[in-house]
This record gives structure tokens, C-alpha cells and sequence, in this order.
């Protein structure tokens, strides 16, 4: 409870028949994911919030947890995987529901984009079926119903009711990936996650794809988490920032304010690593090392090993998430966040 | 090899020199009248979005695609048509130029270790110097930033870091004038990548290689080249040093291409709008 940031409380225990305006659209409360095999937690303990119409991004280099967060709102695991905390959707534990609440989530309150739109989509059938399938088959919704609504849908997204009828293949990657959205809004969902979904695209195809997201937002009120490992992607288009190591968050915070001024030495580290546009020529600030593998296990902090500040107690000791002082919506794990701010702060100016 | 290719070698800083190059498949002009100089140990950028025609210019290059017309030189000699048969100018075209890709995992040989790749290779390019490959492999792994334990281990042992530093090295072991790489940073995440391209940095003040260097990432671009050329459907609408060309951009292609950098305040729908106006 306490790694609830501000502004966003957290819902009652009790559950209230129609969703408290107060209460986040998405709410991860100590979640701990463990796999077979793995010699630790794949997530250990994350906590996040999305509030109804707000984009928050969470960003990380790969395999540190990003996708298996995501998808745990869906309820979408890897066989085997045991889980401990809370996922509430609208103020309903996803871990909890049966196999019929389930099937109404994942029709009507929440739908996911992945990052390649090939993948997500039979190319043997026409767009029309893929988009109407889920409503014909779990909502059982008349055809006519459901491609009215697909048709709908397709103009939200900038598409005529033309592609119904194609295949995947005579599509780009830019048209697909908005066939995806399309269908991603059939069911009207109140919360959209976003796995890297401008990854596979082309920058100014990427930039019509979020446009387009954030278009959607304003009409629909939806809440979106944006999965992404492009800090400056995250930095553009998000309210608020998780930044994830490990299977850890490692700090959030509003985007300006994290971005501006990081206060744990690895959101820095990544800022310095990052090609700048606007940077000079030359060497990167390259942080040494890689992520720790799962068949490792850890303790004290996920970060010590690679972390230029530290110290014995970073190898022994957990660090909490603890509020940056003055900055109310801020948490970061770091034993000597407080210390370090200045150095953090000005080790990623660019100018 | 005669007198005067050697004479224009030594005289010469250029040492890659592409003119006219054209390549069709079909309907689509893969490749327009693309033409651009690499002096020896510089760096030069192709950026453009996919199917701007970047890997089928990069693949003339090294001699994995014929162009239909236009020339391509390497160290001031005509290397336009196919690459010829047999091993010996094989193995001249392999001094000359070597590529890396995106992934480097399809070019390694899943049942070699990475000290097996790099023996392997010196033992084809350089037999004569037989006695010397395993303090080359040493000095190769070391350039790298390989350690003993990954030299015996297989490419599917390594990470993706990992197997692109083996990539690279392999590439090295053959002494190439030139080094394409075509994307071959984009698969890594950013603390890796930041490491290749310290690492790449390095190796060219060192041996004074040359890059050509493909990719779609504007701020690698500014990172690790002196001059680039932006491509659109196969043609290049741009060129000229990076710093100029990032700083005050003359196509609006690559205006637009800048502009769609993500980063606070960033307008997106302006981009798309734009996007179009270009179409
Ligand atoms: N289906 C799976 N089975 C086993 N391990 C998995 C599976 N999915 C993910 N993992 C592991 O869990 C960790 C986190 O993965 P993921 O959430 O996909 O990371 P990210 O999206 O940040 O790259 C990684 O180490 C990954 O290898
Ligand atoms: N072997 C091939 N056969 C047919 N078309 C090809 C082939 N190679 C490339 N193309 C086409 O040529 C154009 C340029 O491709 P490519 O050089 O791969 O661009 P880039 O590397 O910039 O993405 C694209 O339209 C692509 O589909
Ligand atoms: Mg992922
Ligand atoms: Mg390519």
C-alpha cells in the first residue's frame, strides 16, 4: 500500500458494484510471478497504477518483466507460473476470476496490442473475421451487429470498410498494426495494453500509430499502458513513468520529472546510453555488464553489480520503494537516491 | 593485380567509391542512381525507413547482389560485376569488405565455437600465417571484449551482445578495409548497443577501417558516422556531413524523418500529417 503513489489511493477491499470514480482502471499490488526453472521471482513485487484516461509507460531493457506485467492483466501466463498479489481491473482481481469473468474482461474491459501485428493475425482469414470474431463468439453479438461495429471501429482508426474484406497480406505493417487497435476497441474497453506496439514500425509510421492512440484516448476515455523499451518514445507520449529492472520497478514518477531529474543510478545510466539526437558525436556513456539471468539469484539490489555507486549495503539490502522528498508522486529503490540526486540530475544533460 | 590498381591503392583516400547504382526486382526500383564515396577509416551513414533500398545497396557492396548498372570500387578497383568464381578472388573480395547483420545468429555456424569460427577463418584467409592464429585469436577476442569463456562457447550459449561482438570479430580476422553493418546495433537493447558502439568506435581509430554504416536510428547516426546519405524509395534525397545534415536538414524527407524522433513536446499528428503531404 504504501508503494501506491500519490493521487492514485488505492481501491477498498470490498469490491463496489459500480466502479468508485476513485478507483484506478488498473491496479498491480505486490505482484510476485515465479516460473519453473527460474532461481528467483520473474516479477517480485511490483505495484503499479493506470488512472482512467491516462497513459503510463513502462520501460526496461529486455527481459526484465515488461511483457509478463502486461500480461498478467490479462491473465495471459506462461504455464506453470504461480502468482502472489493483486491485479484489479476496474477494482476486480484478475488473478481470482473464474473462467467466465475472465472471457468478459478480456472481450470488454481490457485488450491488448502486440508489438508485431503479423503475428497477431491469421493471414488466411479476412480482416472482417478477425475483427468481429471475439464479439460473435463471446458476446454473441449478430454478424450484422458486430461488422457495423467493426466498420466503426475501422474509421476511428483511419481505415475505410474496404480492408474488411482483404487479407493481412495485401496490407503494410502501418494499416495492420491499426487493424489490431480496431479490434482491440470492439469490445469498448476501458484499458488498453500497448506490448511495443510501434516496435516493428518505421519512426513516422510509429508517430501516425500514436497519434492515433492518443486520438482514442480523448474520445474514449481509455487508459493506456504503454509497454516500451524507447525511453525518448516513453518521455513523449506518457503522464507518468515506471521504469522496470529485474522484475523490480526501480522508480516512477511523473515522465518530465523522471526524465529531467532520474533519481535511481539506472534510469540515469540508460538516459546516458541512449543515442541522442542532439548529442555530440563520440563515445557513449555505456553502462558495463548485462541484466542479471534468471538462473541467478539476487540479493539486496537487482542493480548492485553494474551500479557505478554501490556500495556493501546495495549488495546486501533490498531497497525500499521510498517517496522522493518533495515530489509527491515520485518512488524510488535506491539506498543512496537521496544523496546522488544532483549527480544523477546533471549527469543527463545533454547541452 | 598490376602496377597502377596498387599505385591508385596507395594514392587514393577513398576506399569505397559507388556510382550510378541501379537494381530492379520486378516493378520496384529497389536501388535509384545511388552514388556515395568512403574515405579510408571514415565513417558513412545510410539511413531511410524499410524498403528505402538500404541492405540491396549494402549487398552490391560486398558482392551479395548484382547491381543492373553503375559501378561500385573498392580500393580504387572495379568491383561491379559478380564477384568472380573460384577462391582466390573470393577471398581478395573478403580483404576488401565484410559485412555484419542485424542477426548475427543466422551467419554463425551453431555447432562451432567462437574460438572455432575465428581459427576457421584465419586458417582460410591467411594459411601462411599459420603459427600466428592463436595469438591473432587472442588479440581479436580481447579487441572484442570476449573473455575465455565465451571463446569456447557456442552461439547459442551467448547473448545477442555477445554473438554480435563474435559477428564483428570474425569480420575483423579477415583485415577488411571496409565494414558494412547493416543494422547491426537495432537488435540490441540500449546498455548493449552502447556497448557495441563504444566498441566499434574504438576498433576504427585503432585499425582505421572504415564503416558503412545502415541503420534507421538517427541518433546512432549522430553517434558513430562523419557523413550520411538518407535514402527514400531507393533514391538518395540527402547527403552531406551528419552534423550539417541533422542541424539543418534541406529534404523535407529528412526534416520529417528528424521531426518523427519521439521526444517531450513531440506532435505526432503534425508528423502524420506531413507524412502524407509527402506521399
Ligand atoms: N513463457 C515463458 N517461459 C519462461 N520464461 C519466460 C517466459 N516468458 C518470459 N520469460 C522470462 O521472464 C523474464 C521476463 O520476460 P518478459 O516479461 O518477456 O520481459 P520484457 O518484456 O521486459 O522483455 C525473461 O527473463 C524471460 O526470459
Ligand atoms: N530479393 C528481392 N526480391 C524482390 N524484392 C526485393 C528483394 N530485395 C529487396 N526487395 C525490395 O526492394 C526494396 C528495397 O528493399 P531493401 O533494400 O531491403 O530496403 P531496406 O534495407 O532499406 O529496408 C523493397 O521494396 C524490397 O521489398
Ligand atoms: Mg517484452
Ligand atoms: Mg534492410
Amino acid at each position: 500500500m504504501t508503494d501506491t503513489p500519490a493521487g492514485t489511493p488505492a481501491a477498498d477491499a470490498a469490491t463496489p458494484e459500480t466502479p468508485n470514480p476513485e478507483t484506478p482502471t488498473l491496479e498491480i499490488q505486490g505482484l510476485r510471478l515465479n516460473l519453473p526453472g527460474a532461481a528467483r521471482p520473474v516479477l517480485a513485487g511490483v505495484d503499479l497504477t493506470v488512472a482512467a484516461r491516462e497513459t503510463v509507460a513502462l520501460v526496461g531493457e529486455s527481459g526484465s518483466g515488461k511483457s509478463l506485467t502486461s500480461r498478467s492483466v490479462l491473465r495471459l501466463l506462461p504455464p506453470g507460473a504461480a502468482t502472489e498479489g493483486a491485479v484489479r481491473v476496474q477494482g476486480e482481481d484478475v488473478l481470482t476470476m473464474n473462467a467466465k469473468q475472465l472471457r468478459r474482461l478480456r472481450t470488454h474491459t481490457a485488450a491488448m496490442i502486440f508489438q508485431d501485428p503479423r503475428a497477431a493475425i491469421n493471414p488466411l482469414r479476412r480482416i472482417g473475421d478477425f475483427l468481429t470474431e471475439s464479439l460473435r463468439l463471446n458476446a454473441d453479438l449478430p454478424a450484422a451487429e458486430a461488422t457495423e461495429r467493426a466498420v466503426r471501429m475501422l474509421d476511428a482508426v483511419g481505415l475505410g470498410d474496404r480492408v474488411l474484406g482483404q487479407y493481412p497480406g495485401q496490407l503494410s505493417g502501418g494499416m495492420l498494426q491499426r487493424v489490431v487497435i480496431a479490434a482491440a476497441l470492439m469490445g469498448d474497453p476501458a484499458l488498453i495494453l500497448a506490448d511495443e506496439p510501434t516496435t516493428a514500425l518505421d519512426v513516422t509510421t510509429q508517430a501516425e500509430v500514436v497519434g492515433l492512440l492518443g486520438d482514442l484516448r480523448d474520445q474514449f476515455g481509455t487508459a493506456l499502458l504503454f509497454v516500451t523499451h524507447d525511453l525518448g518514445l516513453a518521455a513523449a507520449i506518457s503522464d507518468r513513468v515506471y521504469v522496470m529492472y529485474a522484475g523490480r520497478i526501480a522508480e516512477t514518477g511523473p515522465a518530465e520529472a523522471l526524465f529531467q531529474r532520474p533519481r535511481h543510478p539506472y534510469t540515469a545510466a540508460l538516459l546516458r546510453s541512449t543515442p541522442h539526437l542532439d548529442a555530440p558525436a563520440g563515445r557513449l556513456a555505456a553502462i558495463e555488464g548485462r541484466p542479471p539471468s534468471l538462473r541467478e539469484e539476487l540479493t539486496g539490489c537487482p542493480f548492485a553489480a553494474r551500479c557505478a555507486f554501490a556500495t556493501q549495503q546495495c549488495r546486501e539490502e533490498l531497497p525500499p520503494h521510498l517517496p522522493v522528498r518533495g515530489e509527491s508522486s515520485r518512488l524510488v529503490a535506491c539506498h543512496h537516491s537521496e544523496k546522488l540526486a544532483d549527480q544523477l540530475a546533471g549527469s543527463v544533460t545533454h547541452d | 593485380m598490376t602496377e597502377t590498381v596498387l599505385t591508385g591503392t596507395v594514392l587514393t583516400d577513398t576506399v569505397l567509391e559507388v556510382s550510378g547504382l541501379h537494381r530492379s526486382f520486378g516493378a520496384v526500383q529497389a536501388v535509384h542512381d545511388v552514388s556515395f564515396s568512403l574515405a579510408r577509416g571514415g565513417s558513412l551513414g545510410i539511413v531511410g525507413e524499410s524498403g528505402s533500398g538500404k541492405t540491396t545497396t549494402a549487398r552490391i557492396v560486398v558482392g551479395l547482389e548484382h547491381a543492373d548498372t553503375g559501378e561500385v570500387r573498392l580500393l580504387g578497383r572495379d568491383r561491379s560485376g559478380p564477384v568472380g568464381r573460384g577462391r582466390r578472388p573470393r577471398l581478395e573480395r573478403a580483404r576488401e569488405v565484410q559485412m555484419v547483420f542485424q542477426d548475427p545468429f543466422l551467419s554463425l555456424d551453431p555447432r562451432t565455437s567462437v574460438h572455432g569460427v575465428l581459427r576457421e577463418t584465419l586458417r582460410l584467409h591467411f594459411p601462411e600465417r599459420r603459427a600466428d592464429h592463436e595469438r591473432r585469436i587472442a588479440e581479436l577476442l580481447e579487441q572484442v571484449g570476449l573473455g575465455a569463456r565465451e571463446a569456447g562457447a557456442l552461439p547459442r550459449q551467448l547473448s545477442g551482445g555477445q554473438r554480435q561482438r563474435v559477428a564483428i570479430a570474425r569480420a575483423l580476422a579477415v583485415e577488411p578495409a571496409v565494414l558494412v553493418l547493416d543494422e547491426a546495433v537495432a537488435a540490441l537493447d540500449v546498455s548493449v548497443q552502447a556497448q557495441i558502439l563504444n566498441l566499434l568506435a574504438d576498433i576504427r581509430t585503432e585499425t582505421g577501417i572504415g564503416y558503412l554504416f545502415i541503420t534507421h536510428d538517427l541518433g546512432v547516426v549522430r553517434c558513430v558516422t562523419e557523413d550520411v546519405v538518407v535514402m527514400r524509395h531507393g533514391r538518395i534525397v540527402e547527403a552531406g556531413p551528419t552534423a550539417q545534415v541533422l542541424d539543418d536538414p534541406q529534404h523535407p524527407y529528412t526534416r520529417l524523418l528528424l521531426d518523427s524522433v519521439p521526444r517531450p513536446g513531440w506532435d505526432p499528428k503534425g508528423i502524420a500529417a506531413a507524412r502524407r503531404a509527402l506521399l
